[in-house]
């Protein structure tokens, strides 16, 4: 507990934070020292979560397995509890990454649209680490709440009549969620006397009968919130269009906030439900498998059907998170390590489509690619008056359309899952075990195949018309004005999805040992309580 | 004691959910708020109901839960009013935000056709 590298692991929650302080006093006049203070905390966020990575990579081949932060250094019986494990690393490393893309993009127009940009998104970032790096379910609400928070503001950022208007029914039902959260929490305090994940994780094969269906009641309930956040069908429908309303920089942060849903189903269904649950164990796997499955039809149906570009991007959350959903459903190490590949995949691709399809749409006349009748419906079109053209501060860069179009072309193939991008890898990696294992007739194996099918020829389709029509049908009467500082995160997104391409080898082994330390909880449990006797007489 | 106080969680509760699927704005923060006192009683019934309980420590005595209160809960409950109270607040600024742009206080910032 004295190391540097100890604390190194709450350093993804306090830099943020105090940037976010910072720049609060600092007052809205002086725009670039913010944006030097964030583009500070953003690179060394990165360059903390890259050696977090590392730091759990290593740890996890000792005897030690996850590493523990003990805030106050009280025994963790009673300490709130921060955990590094692999699946944390590499979350904390993709929140990180996309923070600092978006803060980069926004630096060319988008932090001027609107006041606090910049503290907004360092609590944002804050509360996605918090969230990842948490090991305790009172606490991961916290953080969920202080991610929210911080969404709700970047979601409104530019204003606009649209925004209000989406961003008001967003707020609310993710104000409801946080109620079934607490609802949840509370009961599985009750029943169990604990919030602390790995303590629960023990306690759950010693549960009475009789307490145990109420015990499962409530992790039904803390299972339901984060559904309704991951997007599953039909408790996402909140999510294309808050997305499509909110400016470019932050739809790209606030897209992660689907994978957070994904995230504490993954850490808590595998920890709570795993086989020494007993009876409990794989509880729920058939709700998650079907509502899965459903998801990604639903998001199949919907990437067809969407005229927008933006919305087309929403359609395709849907469709990462019901497949990763699904995927997680079958509680097998081989189809988790390869969720979590895809789980990359789609992180990064999705954020840079979402930075694209501004850039796209930049040279454009507003809704060109909605028809006429139905652009009445969607209610868009609403200029961003805060923005002057004028502003325009950086290098622009030559060939526009074809660096465009190339990114375009990348990102479609990235989320259609077609070789030879890491997309294909990712989809080929769940599918794979799931298929060669002993049970690869099961009815769930080719209903996952099936849905990943479907979802692929859905997007090749969508995402070819969609750029038929944007780059060659009717290109945009002057091409925009693209910035370095605008393309460069993009390039940056894209380039690491074709580094983990290039090195699969490694990355496939990092998740793998990530899946197999996932699907034993009491390595994880061991972790927090080195001496478990003593942690279970605690309890 | 437990019918009292279940009771009137289901009744804060059942309240609350209609004003929530009530069309106007303001129905809809007065029905987040009557459910956020519901889970907030909820989260605090969940450390056991008890009269005349202290709530620390007895003096003279080591501590027991089945003397004093599970001090728990009434942390969590803490947290979750303030945070419930602030997110609360945040939705009222939204809500006028909306009713400034659309002049009109339906959740969809336009009034239904009749």
């Amino acid at each position: 507990m004295t190391t540097w590298l100890d604390h190194l692991i709450i350093a993804p929650i306090i830099i943020p934070l105090f940037a976010a302080l910072i720049m609060m006093l600092i007052g809205e006049q002086r725009r670039p020292l913010k944006a030097a203070l964030g583009l500070f905390s953003a690179l060394s966020l990165v360059a903390i979560s890259v050696a977090l990575l590392v730091v759990a990579s290593i740890e996890a081949e000792g005897p030690g397995t996850a590493r523990v932060y003990r805030l106050g250094d009280w025994p963790a019986i009673f300490a709130i509890v921060l955990v590094l494990d692999r699946l944390a690393a590499l979350m904390v490393f993709l929140s990180s990454l996309l923070g600092f893309a978006a803060l980069l993009f926004s630096l060319a127009r988008w932090h001027r649209a609107g006041t606090h940009f910049h503290p907004l998104l360092q609590l944002q970032l804050m509360g996605l680490n918090g969230a990842f790096l948490t090991g305790d379910i009172f606490n991961l609400f916290v953080f969920f709440e202080v991610m929210l928070a911080a969404s709700y503001g970047l979601a409104l950022h530019g204003s606009g009549i649209a925004r209000v208007k989406a961003g008001l029914h967003y707020i609310a039902i993710n104000l409801v969620t946080s109620f079934l959260i607490l609802i949840g929490a509370s009961v599985i305090y009750g029943i169990a006397g604990t919030l602390n994940m790995a303590d629960l994780a023990i306690h759950m094969g010693s549960v009475s009968p009789g307490q145990r269906s109420l015990l499962e009641v409530g992790l039904a309930v803390l299972g339901i919130a984060f559904l309704v956040k991951a997007a599953i069908w039909p408790l996402g429908f909140w999510l294309p269009y808050t997305y499509a309303a909110a400016s470019a920089p932050c739809a790209a942060v606030i897209s992660l906030l689907s994978k957070v849903g994904i995230y504490a189903i993954l850490r808590l269904w595998l920890l709570v439900f795993g086989a020494d649950a007993m009876e409990s164990s794989g509880f729920g796997s058939i709700w998650l498998l079907f509502g899965g499955l459903a998801t990604v039809l639903f998001g199949s149906i919907a990437i067809m059907a969407t005229q927008s570009l933006s919305r087309l991007a929403g359609a395709s959350i849907f469709i990462s998170s019901g497949t990763l959903l699904a995927a997680i459903s079958t509680g097998e190490v081989g189809v988790t390590g390869g969720a979590l590949y895809y789980l990359c995949t789609s992180v990064l691709a999705i954020a840079a489509l979402y930075l694209l399809i501004e850039l796209i749409e930049r040279g454009r006349v507003l809704g060109a690619d909605v028809l006429a009748v139905t652009r009445e419906a969607y209610g868009e079109g609403e200029p961003d008056e805060y923005l002057d053209e004028e502003e325009e501060v950086g290098i622009a860069i030559p060939a526009t359309m074809a660096i465009l179009g190339l990114s375009f072309a990348g990102c479609a193939l990235l989320l259609a899952g077609l070789p030879p991008l890491s997309g294909f890898l990712g989809k080929f990696a769940i599918l794979s075990p799931l298929l060669s294992g002993e049970n690869s007739l099961s009815p769930a194996s080719w209903g996952l195949l099936g849905a990943l099918t479907v979802s692929g020829i859905a997007t090749v389709i969508a995402t070819s018309r969609a750029g038929v029509e944007a780059f060659w049908a009717s290109p945009p009467e002057t091409v925009p004005q693209v910035n370095l500082v605008e393309i460069a995160p993009i390039f940056l997104l894209l380039g690491l999805c074709i580094a983990i391409t290039v090195m699969a080898g490694p990355t496939m082994q990092y998740m793998e040992a990530t899946a197999q330390y996932l699907h034993s909880p009491m390595e994880y449990a061991r972790g927090v309580f080195p001496t478990p006797a003593k942690a279970a007489g605690g309890g | 004691m437990e019918a009292i106080v279940s009771l009137a969680i289901g009744v804060l509760t059942g309240a609350g959910v209609w004003l929530l699927l009530r069309p106007r704005t303001f129905q809809v923060i007065i029905g987040l708020s009557l459910l956020s006192y519901a889970v907030n009683l909820f989260i605090f019934s969940t450390g056991g109901l008890r009269t005349g309980a202290a709530p620390v420590l007895l003096s003279g005595r080591f501590g027991d839960l089945a003397q004093h209160s599970d001090p728990l809960p009434q942390a969590l409950v803490l947290t979750a009013i303030v945070i419930g109270f602030a997110t609360t607040a945040l939705f009222l600024v939204v809500l006028l935000a909306a009713r400034g742009f659309s002049g009109s206080d339906h959740v969809n910032g336009r009034e239904p056709k009749r």
